[in-house]
Parts: C-alpha cells; sequence; structure tokens
C-alpha cells in the first residue's frame, strides 16, 4: 500500500494536478478572504471557508479523475491484478494520496486566519471548526469522485460524472424545499428512484431481468408499505435527500457546531464509497 | 510448477478458452503459440491473476491464484502485450516502485533495480520520463519489471516486438540464460525465435490445445511430408512437359513461381526418399540451368499452420507454404507475421481473378500460380 501511496502523491506533484487543485482552492480562499475579512471587516473566516468551498465543485473532479479510470486506460491495471497486493491497499493507497493533497490545502488554508488576525480580532474556534469540517467534506467528496472514476476507462467521463454528482449534492438543500412533501408525492418519488436503481443494475449486468428484477425489489415493499401506512409517507423523501446532503452538514461545522454525529456521517460515506471502488476493481476482473 | 486444469472462460456467449488443461514444469522455457485470437493473451491474464476465468483453476506451485493471490503471484513476473508503464515516471522511479510494491525487502531494492536496469541495457535511459522513451526502450523497462522480485516463472507477452535487431538478440540471450535458472514461458508470432529459444512448445487455436510437446518431438511427428525446392533458368516452351515430368516423379503437382533468376519450382511429396539425385537429372534432361536445388525439411511453422489451419480453407490452397528459414526471419525482423499473411493473401488472389472483370485491378497483380 505504501508503494502505491508513494507513487500516487509524487504523481500528484510532479504533474500540474496536485499544484493545481491547491493553487486553485487558495486563490478563492484569498479573495473571499481579502473581500469579507478585510474590505467588509468581518471577523468571521467561517464564511470564507463556506464559500471556498464552491472550488470543490471543479476540485475534485480534476483531483479524481485520474486516479483509477487512468489504469484501465493506460493499460497498467494488469501490472496492478499481477502484484500480490490486494485490491483494497491499492484503493486505498490512492484514496490517502488524495486526502494529502486535500489535507496540505487545508494546512495552507490554515495560516490564513492567523495572517488576518494580525489586523483584527479573529475568532480561531469557528475559523479551524470551519476549516476541519473543509477537509472533512473534501474527503467525503473525494471518495465518491473516487468510486466514479473506477467506473470507467475515460478520465473525461470520470471527471465530468464526478462534476455532476458534486454539483447535485451542491444544491440538494436548496432543493429540499421544492421536493413534494405530501405521502403520495413521496410515495411517486421513491418509486422513480427504484426504477432508476433498477436500470443502473440493468446496465452493469447486462441482463434486463437482473433490472426488473432490482426495481421491483424496491417498488413492491414501498407501495405495500404505503398501502398500510400512508401516513409515515409524509416528507419522508424531502427526509431522504436531506440525509444524503453533505453540504448540508458542513454547512453545520462551518458555523460552530463541532458535531461528532457529522463526523461519523462524512467517515461513514468515506467506507461506503471506498468499499464500493474496492468492489468495482474487482469485478473488471471478472470482465 | 503452474497446473491448468479444464480452464475455461466466456466473453458473454463467446468461447475463448475451451476447458484447456496444461502443466508447467520447472526449468524449461515455454513457447506458447497461437494465431491471433486463439485464446494466448487471454490464457496468460488468467494464469496471472489479470482475468478471472469462468471455469477452472490455476495452481502456482500449489496455490490457486485466486484463492490465495497473494501467495500465488510471488512467483510471477509478468510482461503482457502492451508494456504497462506509468509515463510520468523514470524507468528508475517506476523500477523501484514495483520492487516495492513486490514485497521486495528494502536492502534489495536497490541492488535488484540496478541489475536489471544493467542487464536490460537501460543505464544511460534510466532517467528519462518514459513517456519520452522509443519504443524499444518502453520494451526494455516491461521486461526489466518482470524480472524484479526473482519470480520462478516469468511470463512474457511478445517481448521482441519493437526491437531492433541486436537487441532482439539479446533478449533473445537473456531468455536463454533465464530458462536456465528459472522458467519462461514466452508468447510469440516469431516462429523462428520461438524454435531456437525453446525447449517446449504448447500451441492454442480458437481456443483450444492442439499441441504440447517438445519442440523435436513436433517436428518429427510432422515429418511424414517432405519438400523440394528448385531454382532454374527459364526453360522457355518447355516447362509445361517439365512440370509434368517433375509431378510424375514425385506423385504430387508442384508450383512455379517467376523470379529474378529464373522459375522456381517447389513441390511437396509424401514420397520419404532422397528425391535430389533423380531432381538433378531430370532437370539436366531438358537442358536447363540448375542454380540451386535442395530439400526443405519440415520445419516448425509447418507444423504450426498445419495444426492450426482452419477448416474452411478455400479449395486449391496449399497451405504449406516453403519459404526458407532466412526469408523468414527477414520478414519477421520487419515486425510483420508471416503466418496468417500467407492464407489471406492466397484468397485475395482468388477473389481478385474475378474482380478483373469489372475493371478493376488489384494492387496485387501476381505472375506465376498454380496448377
Amino acid at each position: 500500500m505504501f508503494a502505491i501511496y508513494k507513487k500516487e502523491l509524487r504523481s500528484y506533484f510532479s504533474n500540474v494536478i496536485g499544484w493545481l487543485f491547491i493553487a486553485f482552492l487558495l486563490f478563492f480562499t484569498g479573495i473571499f478572504a481579502t473581500s469579507i475579512n478585510l474590505k467588509q471587516m468581518s471577523a468571521s473566516f467561517e464564511y470564507v471557508v463556506v464559500n471556498a468551498s464552491l472550488v470543490l465543485l471543479l476540485g475534485i473532479p480534476v483531483l479524481t479523475m485520474k486516479s483509477v479510470a487512468d489504469e484501465k486506460g493506460q493499460k497498467t491495471d494488469k501490472l496492478l491484478y499481477s502484484l500480490p497486493m490486494k485490491a483494497s491497499s491499492i484503493i486505498i493507497g490512492k484514496y490517502l494520496a488524495m486526502v494529502t493533497v486535500i489535507f496540505i490545502a487545508s494546512v495552507v488554508m490554515a495560516i490564513y486566519p492567523i495572517i488576518i488576525s494580525l489586523y483584527g480580532i479573529i475568532d480561531y474556534t469557528l475559523a479551524y471548526t470551519a476549516i476541519f469540517g473543509f477537509f472533512l467534506l473534501g474527503c467525503a467528496l473525494s471518495a465518491i469522485g473516487l468510486f466514479l472514476s473506477s467506473l470507467t476507462e475515460s478520465m473525461v467521463i470520470a471527471a465530468v460524472l464526478s462534476f455532476t454528482s458534486v454539483l447535485l449534492l451542491y444544491i440538494m438543500d436548496g432543493a429540499i424545499s421544492i421536493l413534494p412533501a405530501d405521502a403520495t408525492g413521496s410515495f411517486i418519488c421513491f418509486c422513480v428512484l427504484f426504477v432508476i436503481l433498477g436500470i443502473i443494475a440493468y446496465a452493469l449486468s447486462k441482463n434486463q431481468l437482473v433490472g426488473i428484477i432490482s426495481a421491483a425489489c424496491g417498488v413492491i415493499p414501498t407501495s405495500v408499505c404505503y398501502m398500510l401506512w400512508e401516513e409515515k409517507f409524509e416528507g419522508l423523501f424531502p427526509k431522504l435527500v436531506s440525509f444524503l446532503a453533505v453540504f448540508d452538514r458542513f454547512y453545520n461545522f462551518a458555523y460552530g457546531v463541532f458535531d461528532i454525529t457529522a463526523i461519523v456521517y462524512f467517515l461513514s460515506v468515506i467506507v461506503f464509497f471506498v468499499f464500493l471502488t474496492v468492489l468495482s476493481l474487482e469485478k473488471k476482473r471478472w470482465n | 510448477m503452474i497446473e491448468v486444469k479444464n480452464l475455461t472462460k466466456k466473453y458473454g456467449s463467446h468461447l475463448a478458452v475451451n476447458n484447456i488443461s496444461f502443466k508447467i514444469e520447472k526449468g524449461n522455457v515455454y513457447g506458447f503459440l497461437g494465431p491471433n485470437g486463439a485464446g494466448k493473451s487471454t490464457t496468460m491474464n488468467i494464469i496471472t491473476g489479470c482475468l478471472a476465468a469462468t471455469d477452472g483453476t490455476v495452481l502456482i506451485d500449489g496455490h490457486d491464484i485466486f484463492d490465495e493471490p497473494d501467495k500465488a503471484k510471488k512467483h510471477i513476473g509478468y510482461l503482457p502485450e502492451i508494456p504497462p508503464l506509468y509515463s510520468d515516471m523514470t524507468p528508475f522511479e517506476y523500477l523501484s516502485f514495483v520492487a516495492e510494491a513486490k514485497r521486495v525487502s528494502p536492502n534489495l531494492r536497490y541492488p535488484q533495480v540496478k541489475e536489471v536496469i544493467a542487464v536490460t541495457g537501460l543505464e544511460d535511459h534510466c532517467d528519462r520520463l518514459i513517456k519520452n522513451l522509443s519504443k524499444g526502450y518502453k520494451q526494455r523497462v516491461g521486461i526489466a519489471q518482470a524480472m524484479l522480485g526473482d519470480p520462478d516463472v516469468i511470463i512474457l507477452d511478445e517481448p521482441t516486438v519493437g526491437l531492433d535487431p541486436k537487441q532482439i538478440i539479446e533478449i533473445r540471450e537473456l531468455i536463454k540464460d533465464l530458462g536456465k535458472i528459472k522458467t519462461v514461458i514466452l508468447s510469440s508470432h516469431i516462429l523462428a525465435e520461438v524454435a531456437s529459444v525453446c525447449d517446449h512448445i504448447i500451441i492454442i487455436s480458437h481456443g483450444n490445445i492442439v499441441a504440447n510437446d517438445k519442440i523435436d518431438k513436433l517436428v518429427s511427428g510432422y515429418s511424414d511430408v517432405s519438400g523440394y525446392s528448385m531454382t532454374i533458368s527459364d526453360p522457355g516452351s518447355a516447362l509445361n512437359s517439365l512440370l509434368d515430368a517433375i509431378d510424375l516423379l514425385t506423385g504430387s503437382e508442384c508450383r512455379y513461381e517467376e523470379i529474378r533468376e529464373g522459375i522456381c519450382i517447389t513441390v511437396n511429396t509424401s514420397n520419404g526418399d532422397d528425391l535430389r539425385e533423380k531432381l538433378f537429372d531430370l532437370l539436366i534432361s531438358f537442358n536447363v540451368k540448375i542454380l540451386e536445388l535442395k530439400r526443405l525439411a519440415t520445419t516448425l511453422e509447418d507444423v504450426f499452420l498445419r495444426l492450426t489451419e482452419d477448416n474452411y480453407s478455400l479449395p486449391g490452397n496449399d497451405d504449406t507454404d516453403n519459404t526458407t528459414d532466412e526469408e523468414y526471419e527477414e520478414n519477421d525482423e520487419d515486425g510483420s507475421t508471416s503466418d496468417g499473411d500467407e492464407e489471406n493473401d492466397d484468397e485475395d488472389d482468388d477473389k481478385n481473378d474475378d474482380d478483373d472483370d469489372d475493371g478493376y485491378t488489384s494492387l496485387f497483380s501476381t505472375s506465376g500460380g498454380e496448377r
């Protein structure tokens, strides 16, 4: 695993990607810090961090697109498969290299409050909680990006998928207010979701039956539950969506709430997507 | 050392490898031959753990490649068809990475990397980025990587592709040296190379093993047909009667081809006697100058073509082409594969005869032909 970790980290900084990510992030952090802290003379660095997290929309795809997609594209996956190394070690090594890049960016970001404090009073606790939250958010999003990169051979498709996903997650908390809150609406949304999952299952397995069965496994129990406990569906779908909203949890951190459950949440997202990536890598061997 | 049992691989409905079994013993150099698409690379990928089989097992030193991958893969070094190189690293960095990934102990890594760099001739290039290296040097890095970790079995998929003639000879020597201390499995289209380097041949065709034997046994087993090749000055109008006479003597039909020096006549016969003296007398009686007369031994190429010919070969196609070994090696230093091409050329000739009626003249207009 360390061999992969060292190689990936070296690759991030001998290529332009690592530098680009960090530079991009710090550039926007600088702009927002100047605008919010210096010009508007606000003592809250956390607003800077929240605004700078927009950078992740482009930063995460750029950081993660090459990670697994390139292996298949450059035909180096055969080397990895023939090594006496578990797929999980390979993926974890790659993921830790990504985390290191985000960590370096966060550390540099952490210097900003100190500089700003020379010109005024700044609340260090809030600032560093926000930065910590930002780091966790970055790690979680890059785990998702890593998984999406493992689904395809093309870096560009991986980048597009990552961008779309991060964008969806970003607008999700805003979207919650327009989602149907009544029971029928929730039920229909759930069914649509299961049909989409069925389609994905069909695409992955190339087997119509698998797709139909997966969709049915979701739709049928849901229909039964709906008929029995209609009132429970009230507001259920919006609840589900808010559960998935990673940015929301980050905002809590940014506004000073050092929430342990949020940390657990982020760690779970990370573990879940890293696990999926390992499965995806193993699956490629069976083809 | 390696035991393959009932290995099957299906890609959807396409059967790539059909229930094959073979054993690789220690200390030999095995040649793995087959037409393109026969299942060679698939089998090699399965043996090295890059691909999962639909059915069957692969045991390396008693360890199943999928149940005990760590233990099994320690014994293998693999060079795939396309060398798996990271183009943003230098050969030195890349080989150090592979050494570390193969769990070579830290104090042995640097010496091993230095050694493989020396053996594959990469000293002058070990600090250039891999993406800036020529194909031949990239191939050398790939071979170097396969040797790291001191594996018992080294599997090379077309290792001399892209190398210059001098380097091809060096790599063949290297493979022969490696073969003395390790087991080497070599896949190649260059039959002359396989004949010179390998002890044992496995031929695979359409997913089945059609031969699995030592080279000399294999070739002698198919030496029921001998051939003769004669180059003579142009006999003019007597050509047809000469050809008839040769047919009578050998008991089978001969072919001729107009070449720069005159006429080249080739004939295959199942008559086991040495007919050279009789052919000599015959040619003299027709008053032609004999420029060359030789008996053709069965080559590995003949065996290969016979064992792998399609069931649907066009009638009148004589698949055994009597090119000499020297001509053959010249073809291959250009990087072209000759076996498949022969059959295709014959098919093209037959098709082109029809096309002429449409006013289209083919790019390949032939002189000479078959009788």
